[in-house]
């Protein structure tokens, strides 16, 4: 009777360290910002406010979800150039990254502190998808995860039309911040 | 006990597959990316933007309005007629301007006011969205607007008494369905209110039909078409018809075009029109629109 008790507890126990770890943070108001400008008078800058984004402690699996029409711009006729001729938001309304964090393993989550990762995996905008490689930093405050990071893509990669120019700038530069919880 | 032994083997068996299976299953978030996406699809609603490339389709206003915060300067010529002849250089010495400033309120609601130099006009409008195009979850085939014009004559003449008889008024539907990111169509059922008219036995309410539309040559240039058809008529006068090109550039949109009328307010160019095609009574024209940004929306964060 009680060594049935404890093989039961156990395995109980076992069960749920797995579930635990299986733990996802989310949210889904993340920024992004993005600054293409190239020799254009005015700024090419915008910012997204409503990322939906979820990660995988124990996996470090990570996607991001963004909705084109929800880059604000200062000027709205850039705004609307922007969603029509250069994304074509109606065809491809959302772009999203599918990757896992390679060295997930690093980071303690539950002690307080700032951990330099990798994130690897596909980024598709504009139906168009490339492998990126993008460095980053995980903060741990409270338990709760921040990731802060600053990359590059090439705007030709993503964008349709070939009239970019040199308004636009070839590399264009992102800045992402989301609070998980 | 070989009963109870046998149970305590099925029952570790039953725990241990339920442990498998729970450490097998870890969560799938690109699964889960892919189930949320479809759905997103189908619950998606899709505004149609860009049916025409400015707020003006050539003479009259086009369903489009200007952005939220947004002034747009436009600045219009009306040559003289082909039928001049090489003297008057086919009519480009002499020329009738509108100068004008157009300005998004919100996002449904824009105002404009300008100077004609045809008869020294002063006109100011307001247009209205009412109903957007849209296709998705919610499907709507037509875009529909409202605008109303006011006209101020001030050209000095003898004829007229009081000042108020140098008023005109016209409200009209803008009704609009963009078919493809190839062709655009609109119809502008109007009526031109004149304070004072000539005779009278003439009319001071003319109703009149408009119609017109795009059809999209390259990604920055489109052919544009308008005509308003009087439904009533007046003695000497025609219905005016244009035809033209849109170019646009980042913050410019150039309209060049021919067109049998020189009046650019609705009250000179729907009812007041005298020349005919046929006849090469044709003016050469273009209208410049320059996009700047007065007010940025709020929600941008610095």
């Amino acid at each position: 009777m009680k060594k049935r008790f404890l093989l039961i507890t156990g395995l109980v126990a076992f069960v749920s360290i797995n579930a635990m770890s299986q733990k996802v943070f989310a949210t889904k108001s993340g920024e992004i910002s993005f600054d293409a400008t190239g020799t254009c008078a005015e700024a090419i800058k915008a910012s997204n406010y409503q990322v939906d984004t979820k990660m995988v402690q124990k996996t470090g699996q990570i996607i991001f979800s963004v909705l084109i029409k929800s880059f604000k711009f200062p000027n709205a006729l850039m705004q609307d150039h922007f969603n029509e001729n250069y994304m074509e938001s109606s065809k491809f309304p959302k772009a999203d990254f599918k990757g896992y964090i390679t060295n997930i393993a690093s980071v303690s989550f539950d002690k307080d502190g700032t951990y330099n990762v990798t994130a690897e995996g596909i980024l598709t905008i504009g139906g168009k998808s490339n492998k990126v490689s993008v460095p980053g930093t995980i903060t741990i405050e409270k338990g709760n995860p921040t990731l802060k990071a600053n990359f590059k893509i090439k705007v030709a990669d993503y964008v349709h039309g070939s009239y970019i120019g040199t308004q636009i700038a070839s590399e264009a530069k992102l800045a992402l911040l989301c609070k998980y919880e | 006990m070989n009963k109870l032994f046998i149970k305590k083997i099925f029952l570790a068996s039953i725990i241990l597959s339920s442990c498998k299976l729970a450490v097998a299953q870890d969560v799938d978030l690109f699964k889960s990316m892919d189930e949320q996406n479809k759905k997103d699809k189908k619950n998606q609603t899709d505004y149609t933007t860009a049916t025409f490339k400015t707020t003006r389709l050539i003479n009259g206003q086009s369903i489009e309005n200007v952005g939220a915060g947004l002034l747009d300067v436009k600045i219009s010529h009306r040559f003289g007629s082909l039928n001049k002849g090489a003297y008057e250089l086919w009519g480009l010495d002499n020329a009738q301007m509108r100068m004008g400033v157009d300005y998004g309120i919100n996002r449904w609601l824009m105002v404009g006011v300008g100077r004609n130099s045809f008869e020294k006009t002063y006109d100011g409008f307001i247009k209205s969205k009412i109903i957007r195009q849209s296709t998705g979850q919610k499907n709507m085939p037509i875009a529909v607007s409202a605008a109303i014009s006011a006209m101020w004559k001030t050209v000095k003449d003898d004829a007229i008494n009081n000042y108020t008889d140098r008023y005109a008024f016209a409200p009209q539907l803008i009704i609009a369905r963009k078919f493809n990111d190839y062709v655009s169509l609109q119809i502008m059922p109007t009526v031109v209110h004149y304070n004072s008219v000539s005779k009278s036995s003439d009319p001071n309410d003319y109703y009149s039909i408009g119609m017109g539309g795009r059809l999209r040559l390259s990604r920055r240039v489109n052919l544009t078409t308008e005509y308003y058809y009087r439904i009533t008529k007046q003695e000497g006068y025609v219905n005016s018809l244009s035809a033209g090109f849109d170019i646009e550039t980042g913050g410019h949109v150039f309209q060049f075009h021919f067109t049998n009328t020189q009046g650019m307010t609705e009250g000179s160019y729907i009812n007041q029109t005298t020349e005919k095609w046929t006849d090469g009574g044709v003016h050469f024209g273009f209208n410049i629109a320059r996009i700047f940004v007065i007010n940025k929306p709020k929600d941008i964060k610095p």
